[in-house]
């Protein structure tokens, strides 16, 4: 599996006075097994962006290819294209709708028109990924789950469609910091377990620095920065530029290196932070 | 999709009609209904249209955007036009079956239909030149003086301000659910219409709990920022009469008066 992306332009009302150009001739290509952090402002173009790669919005221009398969001559039938890629929108949780969480699960895999058994067995699947026990939520209202856990009930269901690419967009916004982590550390078991390509929207850099294996920074429509994270954040000057930022803990090591003289440092995580410091300190005991 | 509905939409700009006072747009507009009702002859008509597509050109609305909004009540329309041809007795044109076509039907189904084009046109130009919010106060303060018989004009101008409001949230809430139930595999294009209607379930449910969820958070807005009806609230933007208005108000007053002699002509 992997998903390139030639050429993408796309205009929001074209014609109409309020007529705005959301993505500026945009290509790149995710790779099999990766996982892509997308950051940018709000407004950037991130979620029109995502709904291309799902068939949701039919591009002005340019190709999106999925395994070699052109998904944007409109030969694609829309079914095939989401059962390849899941997309999970902001708030999740607000498309729920089942009386009972297996019953939302089930929503998506039941539209693909699989039978009853391979349903079953897949929403137990999809529960059990998103970290969530069956037999004590499946008969549950999702309604009377807490915030985080009808999150991933509402990630179960796409995941239950068996996706091959599985999209996030903002999958920890509005979460209080416990739920934060528990989501964080789903999207990494899930993509342990499944070993599928994962993209996801993030405004936490921390986030996007301890997750991807590529970066891509979308600043006016247009691709800003691309690469992995450590080239990525790097460019602490450019990133900031555009008034986004670099993990904390780079500010943090950055600032120590300035008003250090002999301390050089490439760290993005406090692990490596933590590590480059102490080594430092050991050389200046020596 | 849902986007296509131009009927009640504001088109933002900068013209003479769109700075008028809204009162005097939604007088104007009352007269203009109630003069195509006096209209008894297509004279009247095509003054009425005159100055119809005069306040459209002066308003620089495309007519393109107006003309859309029409294709809405096509149906309605035509269902007129279609009913007045055959069922008015008088001098037979064209006979054919239980069919007849008489010189007084198809005049009087012209005449419905013209009728109701303009008043269709006439009414969105309304709507098209004036900010929501600018309706409402308007119509608020025309209600005011009705307040002394017990209606609620503040209320009703509240109620119409917060549906039209929500009309645009509303919009995008249910776009963002139908997209992602389709992410879900969802289908809401084919099948019959009983499957159809069952389809849109997954679409409703959410949409209700997120207009309980926003109505809400909105009445709490409301309370934190004291609000306890409409005795004695100001507002920011006080709305007055100009000059433009006084010279509206006898371009109008002209109008109605060549329309009333029309009758005679």
């Amino acid at each position: 599996m992997s998903i390139e992306v030639r050429n993408l332009t796309f205009t929001y009302a074209p014609g109409m006075p309020d007529e705005t150009l959301a993505i500026d001739d945009i290509s790149f290509s995710i790779a099999d097994g990766q996982i892509c952090g997308i950051i940018g402002h709000t407004g950037s173009g991130k979620s029109t962006l995502l709904q291309h790669l799902n068939g949701l919005l039919k591009p002005g221009s340019g190709e999106i290819y999925i395994d070699d398969a052109c998904i944007t001559d409109g030969k694609t039938k829309l079914v095939d294209i989401r059962k390849k890629v899941g997309l999970v929108f902001q708030y999740p949780e607000y498309q729920l709708f089942e009386e009972t969480v297996a019953k939302d699960v089930a929503f998506g895999p039941k539209n693909l028109g699989l039978d009853a058994e391979e349903i079953d067995k897949r929403v137990r699947d999809a529960i059990a990924v998103v970290g969530l026990d069956y037999e004590e939520v499946s008969e549950k209202s999702p309604f009377e789950l807490s915030g985080g856990q009808k999150r991933r009930v509402a990630i179960a269901g796409v995941i239950a469609m068996n996706p091959k690419i599985l999209i996030l967009d903002e999958p920890t916004a509005g979460l209080d910091p416990t739920a934060h982590a528990e989501v964080i550390s789903m999207v990494k078991d899930i993509h342990e377990k499944l070993g599928i390509i994962m993209i996801f929207v993030s405004h936490n850099m921390r986030d996007i620095a301890n997750l991807s294996d590529k970066v891509l920074v979308i600043n006016e429509g247009k691709i800003a920065l691309e690469g992995t994270p450590r080239e990525v954040f790097a460019e602490r000057a450019f990133l900031q530029s555009m008034g986004l930022d670099v993990p904390p803990i780079v500010n943090i090591v950055k600032k120590l290196e300035e008003k250090t003289e002999d301390f050089t440092t490439e760290a993005l995580t406090a692990d490596e932070a933590a590590d480059e410091i102490c080594a430092y300190i050991n050389k200046q005991n020596r | 999709m849902i986007r296509d509905i131009t009927l009640g939409q504001y088109y933002p700009g900068k013209s003479v009609i769109h700075k008028l006072d809204a009162r005097t747009k939604i007088i104007g507009t009352i007269a203009f209904i109630v003069e195509l009702f006096i209209v008894n002859n297509f004279w009247g008509f095509l003054i009425a249209a005159g100055a119809m597509f005069a306040v459209i050109g002066v308003s620089r609305v495309p007519l393109k955007f107006i003309f859309r909004g029409l294709t809405a009540v096509f149906v309605i329309i035509l269902f007129t036009f279609v009913i007045n041809l055959f069922m008015v007795d008088g001098r037979v044109l064209w006979h054919w079956w239980i069919l007849t076509i008489t010189y007084e039907g198809l005049r009087r189904a012209l005449f419905m239909a013209v009728r109701l084009v303009l008043l269709i046109i006439g009414s969105s130009i309304l709507t098209l030149c004036t900010k929501p919010i600018e309706l409402t106060d308007g119509l608020e303060k025309l209600l005011k003086p009705l307040q002394k018989v017990g209606v609620p004009s503040h209320e009703i101008a509240l109620m119409m301000t917060i549906a039209l409001r929500f009309i645009p949230t509303l919009m995008e809430e249910t776009d963002k659910i139908i997209k992602a139930q389709q992410a879900r595999g969802a289908d809401f294009e084919s099948g019959s219409i009983i499957q159809r209607a069952k389809n849109l379930i997954p679409i409703l449910i959410p949409l209700f709990i997120s207009s309980f969820r926003i109505a809400q958070e909105l009445a709490l807005a409301m309370e934190a920022r004291c609000y306890n009806g409409g005795s004695g609230r100001t507002r920011m933007n006080e709305i007055h009469f100009k000059k433009k208005d006084m010279v509206a108000a006898v371009v109008l007053a002209v109008f109605l008066g060549v329309v009333i002699a029309s009758r005679w002509i």
